[in-house]
């Protein structure tokens, strides 16, 4: 079961990063959004997985009887999703955005780079040209 | 003084602005008084925290490492207070520069939560909370950033939340491995059993996993492309409170875990910090010396002073850790009071480029002597704050022997000088050129100058004060950076043991 969780968290790292890679804003999204889900995953996989009993002290007891699951990772694996799951809203909003204003999905249509750098690239275009 | 009153002034504001929605005058005003509230208390927590020590809350009143802790030693009682310091001078700046159209789609409120967030993740005691406080804070940065819905704005708000998001992504898989190693997730707890930890070589790829985190917050080499591109797309007043804000944010958080955490393979860990720190001010400064917008040299700016940040915890010394922090809190203020500045120019000139611009001296002499005094403080020139910070940084560079970071502090500010001086020449000493207008026509913002003026000065006249009287803020920098070196005082705070 680890071994399989480690193989899927790796698959979804290497998806999200070549997702984020490509040139086109909707696939910059879902690199985003696979990204926030390898992190998840990897945070499950390392929070040691038990099968066992549930993380709960039992009347009269004073402790919970292991093997028992920790409850922690999944806290965090919560908290992580309620807030990835709000910076993909507003990604989703602000590329909706950009593609109203720029008529393109394409990022390197983009003025984002330095703009000395690409009026210097422009130049040297025009030159060879 | 709790702790928790200076982080909720900013919190209760931004709801009572949410509240005032309808009017603009009541939120700017009630921000205004917010953080200027928030700075008393604040400074208050700070006199407390120096003299009785570190202050810990438990939150539920669950006890450590269990519960979630919020702790201010005077690092993060000295951040915060610098923290409400700009935000009250930006607050008040926006009142007249804000356009309508920003202020009526909850600027106020964002601001106040930018702030909020900010000062949570000072005191955060817990990396999980750490997690959640640069959440709160990147989120109000993003709408921030792209509130306006400007081309410009929205194009460089694609780069800022893409590379966040990232930094974020790899704060959790750190956070993840350090959880398996510790089992745990408290500042103080950590710091404890991260030395019983068999496997030394997973803690030092764990700080890695945390550097490269919070050096892309913080802008360092080889992460900092995102900066330049997105922090002069917004209004002025947003870059500057992103400039003396967020980016510093990175650098406490790293000489948070750096300090606390991470101590057990210094030799490893300080030469890497070391070459990213000369790298960082050199690659700054010469990125700053190429552009030709008021904006994007300071942009540049900010990146080289965060390698002179890194460099001071670089070389893990007392004194080269009191210097980091004299250099955090004079560049906080001066800063913030360059990019007030540059709205200033551009109030009266009607552009941030310099070829558009000239003759500020000649037709505003005190705008000129206020950026004279904050360009020469960042420049490193006696007698203002600067000086002093890399004087110390310098100091500690050669009682360390490291001459080669210390000759690379030397050039960076001659540089720093010379970009300083390309702005001083291009703006406010030659005509103004005739005839020449700048393509990107711009709407001045609706109020009285002086409101504008007023944040500038208190802040340039701070940095005056800090230069000609270094004393007690060195002082207090050397309190901070041996507190921050003796890691018992806040373990035991936090785990009272």
């Amino acid at each position: 079961m680890g071994l399989l969780l480690a193989l899927i968290t790796g698959i979804l790292y290497s998806a999200a990063i070549y997702m984020m890679l490509r040139r086109s804003l909707a696939k910059l999204i879902i690199g985003l959004v696979l990204l926030g889900h390898a992190s998840n995953m990897a945070i499950f996989t390392l929070g040691r997985l038990s099968k066992g009993n549930p993380p709960f002290i039992a009347e009269g007891a004073t402790a919970v009887v292991p093997p028992y699951a920790d409850p922690v990772p999944q806290a965090l694996i919560l908290t992580a999703i309620v807030i990835g799951f709000g910076i993909q809203a507003f990604a989703i909003v602000l590329i909706k955005r950009v593609y109203q204003e720029t008529g393109s999905d394409d990022l390197d249509k983009l003025q984002t780079a330095d703009d000395t750098l690409v009026r210097i690239l422009k130049q040297i275009g025009k030159k060879n040209a | 003084m709790s702790l928790l009153v200076p982080l909720f002034i900013p919190f209760v504001a931004a709801v009572l602005c949410l509240a005032w929605w309808k009017d603009r005058r009541v939120q700017g005003w009630l921000s205004v008084a917010a953080l200027a509230a928030m700075f008393v208390t604040a400074l208050q927590l700070l006199f407390s925290v120096r003299a009785e020590g570190i202050q810990v809350v438990f939150a539920g009143a669950w006890e450590a490492p269990f519960g979630i802790v919020l702790a201010a030693d005077l690092l993060s009682a000295t951040m915060v207070t610098v923290t409400a310091l700009v935000g009250v001078a930006v607050a008040l700046f926006s009142i007249p520069a804000v356009d309508v159209k920003r202020e009526s789609f909850g600027y106020y409120p964002l601001l106040n939560l930018l702030v909020f967030g900010v000062s949570g993740a000072f005191l955060a005691g817990d990396i999980f909370n750490l997690y959640v406080w640069f959440e709160v804070m990147l989120m109000s940065s993003f709408v921030l950033l792209a509130l306006g819905g400007e081309k410009r704005q929205l194009e460089g708000a694609i780069m800022y939340v893409t590379i966040n998001f990232i930094s974020s992504a790899i704060f959790l898989a750190g956070v993840a491995i350090l959880y398996s190693l510790t089992g745990t997730l408290n500042f103080a707890d950590l710091a404890l059993r991260l030395g019983d930890v068999p496997e030394k070589g997973l803690v030092t790829l764990v700080s890695m996993f945390f550097l490269v985190s919070f050096g892309i917050k913080a802008a360092m080499f080889p992460l900092f492309f995102w900066l330049p591109a997105s922090y002069h797309t917004p209004p002025i007043a947003v870059s500057a409170i992103f400039s003396g804000l967020l980016t510093k944010v990175g650098v406490y958080a790293l000489l948070r875990v750096f300090t606390l955490l991470f101590v057990h393979d210094l030799p490893y860990t300080s030469t890497v910090l070391m070459v990213l720190a000369a790298c960082t001010m050199i690659a700054g400064v010469l990125g700053a010396a190429a552009q030709w917008d008021f904006r994007r040299i300071l942009s540049f700016s900010i990146v080289s002073q965060i390698g002179y940040m890194v460099m001071g915890l670089a070389l893990f010394t007392p004194l080269a850790i009191a210097g980091s922090i004299f250099f955090l809190l004079h560049n906080m203020v001066v800063k913030t009071s360059l990019f007030l500045i540059a709205g200033l120019v551009h109030h009266v000139k009607g552009s941030f480029k310099l070829r558009y611009i000239g003759g500020v001296y000649r037709d505003h002499f005190w705008l000129s002597i206020l950026f004279l005094v904050a360009a020469l403080s960042l420049a490193g020139l006696p007698p203002f704050s600067g000086f002093w910070a890399k004087f110390i940084l310098v100091k500690a560079g050669i009682e360390a022997g490291e001459f080669w970071l210390v000759l690379v502090v030397v050039a960076s500010s001659l540089m720093t000088l010379y970009y300083l001086t390309k702005i001083w020449n291009e703006v406010f000493w030659t005509n103004e050129p005739e005839e020449l207008n700048d393509p990107e026509p711009h709407t001045p913002g609706p109020g009285p100058l002086w409101l504008m003026v007023l944040p500038v000065v208190v802040l340039v006249g701070i940095t005056l004060a800090i230069g000609l009287n270094a004393e007690p803020i060195f002082d207090l920098a050397r309190e901070t950076a041996d507190q921050l070196l003796g890691r018992d005082a806040y373990i035991r705070a936090v785990l009272g043991r």
